[in-house]
């Protein structure tokens, strides 16, 4: 659809990740690299999983179409799945190296916290993920056609990216979300992040009706990033002192260099 | 662990190289509908000027519009409010008006002709009025009044169409499927409701045919030479139109040896290439096949006969096979050029008289006319030997019913490659075509001209092979022609009284090449005639007869399906092994220097599955037909022909969806503002990030 939908596309889907990467991860290298690690953690999992829906598909009949669905949805549950249990992984493996990192680092003190990791390992799968979405899609958008000669919906586009900016944006909550229930040992918070990941992926598949699983997809979202800002340390409080700028008092107060 | 994860990641990478699309449900595939049946109409140039279509770099697109009346045109050249449009053109309004005044406009990106199967009623011939005029043997200093059609006009209904420059591409519609879906297309989302203009979105097409040459031929090689020596990888931007010419001696005559300046030579010419307004689209039925297929059967004639005579004949003929010859007579005049410079086997000394056969499918009332130079015939010796000749003609024809006439009035010869002859040297000669003044032929060098256009019809229940050996009356016809060439051409080389009569036609092999050449070349008699290497170029449809440019590392062309008819109507079997045959190496063999060698499929036995392949020798030879103005390198020559076709990358078609400027410009914006707005509120928390998240204390940067 041309030049303008592209760009169009490209910065509703990314924006936020964007700019969240320039103005909390592009300073530090510290958290470059643990997010550029995120990333990669993510794409192993989704190759492990495309490998077995791969072969499944191989060894199954190509021409029925129904079981071709009923595979496609075992491909996306375990999916997930294996996306949660990598996310472990990195946590696991994020924990054994803080040991190393506190080493390495002069103050014999933590360079970057688990909280700070957890978000930024959360904004790493949401990247990748995010382009794995996506990216397909903007190459297409070029084009001087746009979706719906066949009789698919027209707006395929413009969803699309606003999906793939949910994914990012819920990933990210995930993330903290994840990390903090790990060191907390609060299963029940892992059981949800992962039943809610499910959830989001699988009401995707009421597509084309993109009611059905953008709106979703948005509450989801909502709610998991207030519980991720709680878990932060946000209260409603901070949030009433910044907005009404009363924050200067509490600055000066509490003067920290930055 | 790493070495495992890397196997794993070789398999994958294995297992993707080797895997098939399944499943795809690729974007591309949702948007786009290639259209993969259609001809397009591509550049050529010549030293002065350049005709055709060029469209732009990443294709034209326009909403479609199906125009089939005036009032569509109107909407889409004055009314419409959705420019620019592409037009889907009715067969019937592919006229000379209709397409200048959709050159004029800004408002039309491209045209898609939906070709009919028969042509207009009252005619259609896209070429000139005048065909080659500028390349003919009559101008200024030769037969002034017969210049430039001032005497006859060969081609009234001729609008040039072909030689107008179109700056946007014209494609034609092939295939009635992938018409009807892009009508469903326009049909469902294009049509004007209540008078307002549709909405969006619209069903558009894009068509891609960006032609690398531009301005004239003399910039293009100037630009290709530029290339060949300053770039590493040089870009060839066109190529002169070239392939060969087929000839082949009556009596072998020595290739390498001293020319007998006492052999006389009668040359038997027609040409073999035709033209339309589309791309390598020419099926040229009476424009070129009628009048090669007639010379194949004299060819095959006076072969036959040639053994058993009584009294040897005491001149050689030479049955040539033009190419090129719509183009200016590239064929036809590189032979005179190889002649005059001496590289050819004969030259023009040895010529003693020219008989051309034209166009001569369409005989009304079965008449037969003689055409000859009336500048040339000034001279009283010339005109002594074509009185001869005439009468010859005549009174064969007479004989076995064929009326053959001279016109009354002084009328100079038509289009013909005798032309080139005639601007070397005074040569006695004839063309004979149907026609006694303008062309009987209404579809010249046209895409309707088929052999529909030739009157050959046949039985609605036969199968291929069944209509490959009926014998229509076109054919009839078409052999009785040839035998009045082949009689006089017995009689004008000294032939005896008493051989005459065994000189005729078969109607049988005339009927069989007829159906190859127009109807379909895939039949059982070509394929047991040519090799291995021309089987695939055998079509179900008929062959098209545009010449065509020689590329390197291109496979042969159907034209050599001529020269393997000719070589198996000619020659005689030749008892040698598969290698012997295709051995080339010449020294040692006399034969060698006299005959050409061909190892040939042959045809099935009854009572068994293989073919039964065998050599066949003839004196069929393939002489270079490149303009000579190629060969020394003067691009502007303005006496030989200077065609070249441009090059390109890729000509193809597809419909989609678009959706209207607004819609697009409001995903734009909305996308810029979501990008500045989550710019705003980052930075707004990450200056925040303090107060917002107290109980995250980073000791590391704590001041106290």
């Amino acid at each position: 659809m041309t030049v303008c939908v592209f760009f169009g596309c490209t910065f509703i889907a990314f924006g936020p990740a964007i700019s969240l990467f320039i103005f909390t991860v592009a300073r530090d290298p510290l958290r470059v690299i643990f997010l550029i690690a995120g990333a990669f953690f993510w794409l192993v999992s989704l190759l492990l999983s495309s490998l077995v829906w791969f072969i499944a598909v191989q060894i199954s009949n190509k021409e029925n179409a129904s079981l071709q669905k009923g595979l496609l949805i075992f491909g996306v549950v375990l999916s997930v799945f294996l996306q949660e249990a990598f996310r472990f992984g990195y946590y696991k493996l994020l924990k054994k190296a803080n040991d190393g990192l506190m080493a390495l680092n002069q103050d014999d003190t933590m360079p970057i916290s688990i909280r700070q990791l957890a978000y930024v390992s959360g904004l790493g799968f949401g990247f990748m993920s995010g382009a794995f979405s996506v990216v397909n899609i903007l190459a297409d958008s070029l084009g001087p056609g746009t979706v719906g000669i066949y009789g698919d919906p027209p707006h395929y586009f413009v969803s699309s990216a606003f999906m793939t900016m949910a994914i990012i944006l819920l990933h990210m909550f995930w993330g903290v979300v994840f990390f903090d229930a790990c060191e907390k040992k609060q299963w029940l918070s892992l059981a949800v992040v992962v039943c809610t990941h499910l959830l989001v992926s699988c009401l995707t598949f009421l597509n084309p009706q993109y009611e059905g699983s953008l709106i979703p997809a948005y509450v989801i979202a909502f709610v998991m990033g207030a519980w991720a800002f709680f878990i932060s340390g946000g209260s409603l409080r901070n949030l009433r002192l910044c907005l009404t700028c009363k924050d200067k008092d509490f600055l000066l107060a509490n003067h920290r260099p930055r | 662990m790493l070495i495992a994860t890397g196997k794993w990641i070789l398999l994958l990478i294995v297992s993707f190289l080797f895997s098939e699309c399944i499943y795809c449900n690729s974007v591309e595939q949702k948007i786009y509908v290639t259209l993969n049946k259609t001809v397009p109409c591509v550049r050529l140039l010549n030293a002065t000027h350049q005709i055709g279509c060029q469209s732009s770099i990443s294709g034209d697109t326009g909403v479609i519009h199906v125009v089939g009346d005036d009032s569509d045109l109107e909407w889409v050249l004055k009314t419409g409010n959705t420019p620019p449009y592409m037009v889907l053109l009715d067969g019937s309004l592919f006229t000379r008006e209709v397409m200048i005044k959709m050159k004029d406009s800004t408002r039309v990106a491209g045209v898609a002709v939906v070709v009919p199967k028969k042509g207009p009623e009252g005619g259609f011939s896209p070429h000139q009025k005048c065909p080659n005029d500028k390349s003919s043997v009559y101008s200024n200093s030769y037969g002034e009044e017969y210049a430039h059609c001032n005497k006859t006009v060969w081609n009234p209904l001729g609008n040039d169409l072909s030689y107008e420059d179109f700056h946007f591409p014209i494609f034609m519609m092939q295939d009635e499927n992938e018409t009807e879906v892009v009508k469903k297309c326009f049909f469902d989302h294009n049509v004007p409701v209540n008078g307002s203009g549709p909405s969006y979105p619209l069903c558009a097409m894009q068509l891609f045919s960006h032609m690398h040459a531009a301005t004239n031929t003399v910039t293009c090689m100037r630009r290709n030479d530029l290339q060949a020596t300053f770039s590493i990888n040089p870009e060839v931007l066109c190529d002169p139109l070239s392939d060969y010419n087929i000839y082949s001696f009556l009596h072998p005559v020595n290739n390498s040896g001293p020319k007998n300046p006492d052999e006389k030579v009668i040359i038997a010419a027609a040409r073999m290439d035709t033209r339309s307004f589309f791309w390598d689209f020419a099926p040229g039925g009476e424009s070129a096949v009628s009048g090669f297929v007639t010379l194949l059967a004299v060819a095959e004639t006076l072969s036959k006969i040639s053994e058993n005579l009584t009294s040897p004949l005491k001149k050689n003929i030479l049955f040539s096979f033009f190419q090129g010859e719509v183009f200016d007579y590239i064929g036809s005049s590189r032979m005179v050029y190889d002649m005059q410079k001496g590289t050819f086997v004969i030259g023009l000394e040895n010529i003693d008289t020219f008989i051309e056969i034209g166009q001569v499918g369409l005989r009304s009332a079965s008449q037969l006319w003689i055409h000859s130079d009336p500048v040339s015939r000034q001279n009283a010796s010339i005109d002594n030997e074509v009185k001869n000749l005439s009468s010859t003609l005549m009174k064969v024809g007479n004989d076995s019913n064929v009326p053959i006439f001279e016109p009354s009035f002084s009328q100079p010869l038509p289009p013909s490659s005798f032309q080139s002859f005639l601007k070397a040297q005074y040569i006695p000669g004839v063309v004979l075509t149907d026609h006694q003044s303008a062309f009987s032929n209404r579809y010249y060098e046209s895409i309707y001209d088929t052999s529909e256009n030739l009157n050959m019809s046949y039985p609605s229940e036969l199968g291929p092979e069944e209509q490959l050996e009926f014998v229509t009356a076109a054919a009839q016809s078409l052999s009785e022609v040839a035998t009045v060439v082949a009689k006089t051409l017995f009689k004008q080389a000294g032939g005896s009284e008493e051989d005459l009569f065994k000189v005729r036609a078969d109607p049988k092999t005339v009927t069989k090449m007829l159906y190859g050449f127009a109807i379909r070349s895939n039949n059982s008699w070509f394929r047991s005639l040519v090799n291995q290497d021309v089987k695939p170029s055998l079509v179900n449809g008929p062959p098209q007869y545009y010449v065509g440019v020689i590329l390197p590392n291109s496979s042969p062309k159907q034209k050599r399906l001529i020269q393997y008819v000719l070589a198996n109507l000619t020659g005689t079997v030749a008892n040698l092994t598969k290698e012997q045959c295709q051995n080339t190496d010449k020294s040692g063999d006399q034969n060698r220097e006299l005959y050409d060698y061909f190892w040939i499929q042959g045809s099935v036995p009854l009572n068994g599955s293989d073919p039964v392949s065998y050599c066949v020798r003839s004196t069929v030879r393939l002489g270079e037909a490149v303009s000579p103005a190629f060969v020394l390198k003067q691009y502007g020559a303005l006496n030989y022909s200077t065609w070249t076709e441009s090059r390109w990358k890729e000509i193809k078609a597809r419909i989609f969806l678009v959706s209207s400027k607004e819609l697009e410009m409001l995903t734009l914006a909305i996308g810029i503002a979501i990008l500045v707005i989550s710019l705003l509120v980052t930075y707004f928390i990450s200056t925040k990030a303090d107060i917002l998240f107290t109980v995250s204390r980073e000791p590391s940067t704590a001041a106290y």
